[in-house]
Parts: C-alpha cells; structure tokens; sequence
C-alpha cells in the first residue's frame, strides 16, 4: 500500500488505534487487568477527535452506556477482561436483541473467577458465544498478531453495523500487551461501513423490520423517528408481544441474521491442508505458537496443516469439515480445557480423531509442546 | 403555569399502545401525565427528547410515550441514559424508574449519575414495593409494613432516596406525591429546566400489592394518606424530629446548580484539541 507508516505498538494500543480509524467516538469503560490500557488511550484520544470518554462506575454500567451510546447515534464500544465480560453479559444480551451494534474487546485472563489476571488464557471462547440468556446468534473475531488487532477491531466495527450486531473482539492477554510493528494504513484506504438510515417516512417506518438479510435498519435517538426499543420480545414496530408466531419470528432472526451471512462473516487462514495427514486448528495468541509447530513438523517431513479461524463465532461447521475430512488427526491447541475442540468434535461427528492440547498453567503453549502432540499421532 | 385541561397531553401519547397495563388506582398513570405535561411546560421537543425506563411497573410508561423511548435492563435505566447523553448532549433525556429499580438494583448508578451532575431528569415512581413481581418488599418500604417476602415486617431501614441524591451530588431535588399531582408537575417542570442532574421521588400507590397486604384501603384512602402525611419543607423546617415521625416531607429539598458534566466533558475536548493534558 502506497500511504503505510510502520509503527511499533501494543495490542490493546493497536485495537483503540482501529477503533478510531473505523469512526468510534464513544467509549464507556471499567479499569480491569489486562484491558485497561484500551481505556486509558481511549480517554487520552478521543477527545482529541472529538469523541467522548467516560469512566463508569462498574462493568455494568459501561456495557449499558455503550448500548445508549450507540442508539444516539455513536458508534461505541467498551473493553474488559474475564470477570467484567461476565458482568456485560445481560446488557449484552439487550444490545443483541435490540439489534443495537457494539464492539466489545475481552482481553482474555486466565479464570475462573479472579483467577490470575495478569496470565494469558482462552477461557471465555463458549462464553463468548453463550454467555447471556436465551437464544441468539453473536460474531466473535479472534487475532493472533498486532497488526491483525487493529484490522479485526475496524472490522469488528464494519460487521457490528452491518449486521447490527454487538462484535467481541476476542483476544488475549499475550496479544494485548505484545509489542509488534504495524503497519497504517492511510485512513482514506480503509473500508469503513455506516450504519444505514431508514429511508421509510417517518410515522411509517418499522424499525425492527428484517431486510432481505434478516437485518432490521433502526433510526437514532434524536431522528425523529419517535420509536420504542425494549428487551421484551418484540415485533417489527418495536412494542412488546407473545403472539407465538411473532415471538418465534424474532427469536429465531436473531439467530438467522448470523447463519445466514456466515459467508460474508467468516474468516479463516488455512495453510497446507490439501497433503495434509493431520490438522493443527489454533486460533488467537495460541496460533503463533501452532504455525511455527507446523513449520517444525513440515521439516520433519510430516504431512501437518494449519487451520486458523479468525472469525471464531459463528462457528463454520462446513469449512471445518470440509479442512478436516479424511485426515488422521485434527490437535486443536488452546488455553483452557479444549473449549473449542468441543466444537470441532461436534462437526467432527467421529470421523476424525480430534486431540485437544490443553494448557490452564496460566502460561502459554510453546511450540515444542504442540509439536510433541503432532509426532504423538503417528 | 398552565391551567387543567389547557394541556394537550393526548399529543405526547401513542394513542394505539392504551390502554395502558396498570390495575385501577395504580399512580403511575398520574405520575405519567404530571410528566407530559411538565414537558409541555417546558416546550421541550417531542423528537429530541427521550425517555429512559427500568424494569417494573413504573418502567412501562416508556412504551405509552411519543418519544424516542427506551425500556432497559432492570435498574439500569440511569446508566443507559448516560450513554445516550454523553454520545449526543443535545438531547433531552428523562429517566422513569421504580424505587427497587432505582435505589436496590440501580443503586450504584443513580449514586454516581447524581455525583456527576450529568444532565438527567430522574423520576422515581416510589410505590414502596415490587409491584411487577407481585409484593416484595423494596429498599424503600417502611419498617415493619408487611411484604410476600416479609411476612412477619420488614426489618430493613427504609432509604430516604431524595437525601441519598443530594448528598451525592444532584443539583436539583424535590419530592412530591401522586395525590398533589400539580405540585408534583411543578417539580418535574423546574427539573427538566435545571441544567444538570434532576430527582424527583414521586410517591405514588400500589393498592393491588402494598395497600392490600398492609391493609391501607383502596386507592382512594392511599392517596388520601400520601397527602395527610405530606409536610411542606417550610412547616418541616419548625418541626422536631419526633412530630416529623411517619410523615414525609415534600417541596423543593434542594436546587443548587453546578456543572453539568456533558458539558464539564467540552471543556475536555478543549483542553484535548489545544494540546493539553497529560
Ligand atoms: S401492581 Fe401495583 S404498581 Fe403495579 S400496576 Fe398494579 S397497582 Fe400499579
């Protein structure tokens, strides 16, 4: 690209630096380890660009502003770690359903509970997905270097409005508070998605109404449009109902808008899977450690692939299959107690042998561990 | 002040969500309309000003009014509303919360709203119970009334919300009750001019929930209760502690203005934009 700077930066600074280039101007925040220099950057930049900062008085409360924020017509987002991103979880749930766009950084800490705050882990991968009540469809993004921080959180930004949805940004703590060179582009060179204005009259217009993509196209607060937003089920104009086939309309919507558009939605890098006898699946900080396993397994003369879902939720069940079909083997390293080799198990369905390599030390896999588990195979 | 009748409060109502779902001799409908017409005293504009409610019966007024309106998460309403008026200052935004919404659940929220002095006008519906769950006693149900969750009395010291505002740092607070309904429209009026955060406790009747498990009568004698033990911040000024036992006291309890913080927060962007801070 002609207009690039490289710069040396941290993870959680290239994740706000994204945040602004996709148009954030709103950020309500919690100080929690190992998030908390998003906030900070964020109450030091915007600012400067006129956007707003607040600090609020608890994990709840951020996640309920960013909802606000967003409905007056900001685009917002709040970033936490483990036992905050449980507290978001109902106001989660709300923005989800009031089909609110949002993004949400988890700089992943080691759990349960307080657990070590300062160790990297990948503990919160189903609670990403599964994490509030009742059923519904979320897009959770997982990078594995600096630079893709900041890609993924303006991407994170597009897809929230796009399909009016909140985005988690599912990193880690190795990921956050590395240091690597990225490279910037010029603003201009960036697709940055708007979110899209009624163009029904006002009086007229049904602000939970799906477009051909199962995707509704809500006013702001101030337009007005005069409409009602509420966490009851509701229908197409917004107001409460428990019309059987209304209320299973919008539920499953939620879900739908997701599926549906998983093509557009989903990202994975794939590497040498074609010859491949066995399947490395990583995904986040953990992938560094994977790829180079792979390259060391490649020098041995073994037949390894890499697959890395960059876009974790929603779950690709058919590239994973189709990545995995016919081999020995797919280990799947991670940072918790196989959370995500639950999921390729699934889609797996007994045809393959999946191998999870776990790690809960609260340090990271290296790649002679993932290694020795590939040589294990054989 | 405008007179009765003069206010066209149908204008500030969707008509097509009535009626509403309140019992007979519930408050909140009256509580609703000392609102509407509060905001018509006010002249403030249908389209820029929105409402922000809780979960209860209280927060269901968001849905009858013609604005853009929002029913939250139970007892967040005021931390939603922050995020509504720190993203756009220009608009007008009214909270609609329910005493266990407001000061149990919601509790922390409303403490720091009122410390930041951000430009909301809260209006807590105080029934003295959880009426939407059917009567569980609330943070602010008297000592020894009875509740489906106490039901040999309550032991809790009941909270006394307007002091608990004010010592937090609302700029403007008043209480009043559903029974002097045009004094109660006076408050919100002067609330909804105060440039900072605004609370009003407007005591108002549960006769399904409260009145009939404490025996107070239908809504009618609640009502006439809520006037008898109302005393005027003036009178309460001349009485001891003791002749104030059981009574509230209702009027203007505080109006001090300061800094509204959305706009303490341009004078950040100020400060940002000349190269300043750090
Ligand atoms: S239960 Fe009580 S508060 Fe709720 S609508 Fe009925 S009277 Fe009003």
């Amino acid at each position: 690209m002609p207009n690039q700077s490289r710069v040396l930066m941290q993870g959680n600074e290239a994740i706000l630096e994204g945040a602004l280039a996709a148009g954030m101007r709103f950020y309500a925040g919690y100080p929690i380890t190992p998030s908390t220099e998003i906030a900070e950057l964020a109450a030091e930049r915007l600012p400067k660009v006129g956007g707003r900062f607040i600090q609020m008085e608890d994990e709840i409360a951020s996640m309920a502003a960013v909802v606000g924020g967003s409905l007056a017509g900001v685009k917002s987002m709040t970033a936490t770690s483990g036992p905050g991103f449980s507290l978001k979880q109902e106001n989660l749930g709300y923005a989800i359903h009031g089909d609110i766009p949002c993004v949400v950084i988890n700089v992943q800490r080691m759990g349960p509970s307080t657990g070590l705050p300062t160790s990297p882990a990948q503990g919160d991968m189903q609670q990403a997905r599964f994490g509030s009540h009742g059923d519904y469809g979320i897009i959770a993004l997982t990078p594995s270097s600096v630079s893709e921080a900041y890609y993924l959180t303006i991407r994170a930004f597009n897809l929230s409005e796009q399909f009016r949805v909140p985005v988690i940004l599912l990193t880690d703590e190795v990921i956050g508070h590395m240091r690597e060179a990225v490279s910037l582009p010029d603003p201009s060179e960036l697709t940055v998605a708007e979110r899209r204005k009624p163009t029904a009259p006002k009086g007229e217009h049904k602000p939970f109404a799906p477009d051909a993509k199962g995707v509704p196209t809500l006013p702001n607060f101030g337009d007005g449009y005069r409409f009602h937003v509420t966490g009851l089920i509701h229908a197409e104009d917004g107001f409460a109902t428990s019309n059987p086939k209304l209320v299973d309309q919008a539920v499953r919507r939620l879900t739908n808008k997701i599926t549906d558009n998983i093509d557009e939605i989903y990202e994975a890098e794939q590497r040498e899977i074609a010859d491949a006898d066995i399947v490395v699946f990583s995904y986040g900080g953990t992938a560094r450690a994977a790829r180079r396993a792979v390259r060391m397994a490649r020098e041995k003369g073994l037949k390894v692939g890499f697959y890395r879902p960059i876009t974790i939720w929603p779950f690709h069940d058919e590239m994973v299959r189709n990545a995995i079909a016919g081999k020995k083997a797919v280990i799947i390293p991670e940072l918790n107690l196989g959370q995500m080799a639950r999921e390729v198990e699934r889609v797996a369905h007994g045809t393959t042998t999946v191998i999870p390599v776990t790690k809960v030390t609260g340090e990271i896999l290296t790649p002679a561990e993932i290694l020795a588990a590939i040589e294990e195979v054989r | 002040m405008a007179i009765a009748g003069k206010i066209p409060t149908r204008k500030y109502l969707r008509q097509d969500r009535l009626p509403h779902i309140w019992c007979p001799g519930c408050g909140h409908g009256i509580v609703m309309q000392a609102l509407v017409r509060a905001i018509h005293n006010v002249g403030l504009s249908q389209d820029k000003t929105v409402i922000v409610s809780g979960i209860g019966c209280s927060s269901r007024a968001s849905g009858y009014m013609d604005f853009d309106t929002i029913h939250t998460t139970h007892g967040r309403a005021l931390a939603f509303a922050t995020g509504i008026k720190m993203a756009n200052p220009e608009l007008n935004v009214i909270v609609m919360t329910g005493d266990g919404d407001a000061s149990a659940i919601g509790g922390n929220h409303l403490i720091h709203a009122a410390r930041r002095n951000i430009g909301i006008t809260c209006i807590c519906l105080n029934n003295n119970i959880y009426g939407m769950t059917s009567g569980q006693f609330s943070p602010t149900t008297p000592e020894c009334a009875l509740a489906t969750t106490a039901p040999y009395g309550v032991i809790d010291p009941s909270f006394d919300l307007c002091k608990l505002v004010q010592a937090a740092g609302a700029s403007y607070v008043a209480r009043g009750t559903a029974m002097q309904a045009r004094m109660l429209e006076k408050y919100i009026t002067n609330a909804l001019k105060n440039d900072g955060f605004s609370f009003i406790e407007a005591i108002d009747q549960c006769p399904t929930y409260f009145g009939r498990k404490n025996k107070l009568g239908d809504a009618y004698a609640m009502m006439k209760r809520q006037q008898e033990t109302s005393v005027s911040v003036s009178k309460a000024a001349a009485m001891t502690p003791a002749e104030l036992e059981g009574k509230q006291v209702v009027g203007e309890l505080w109006n001090s203005p300061r800094p509204e913080y959305a706009k303490s927060y341009d004078q950040v962007i100020a400060k940002a934009q000349q190269g300043g801070g750090r």
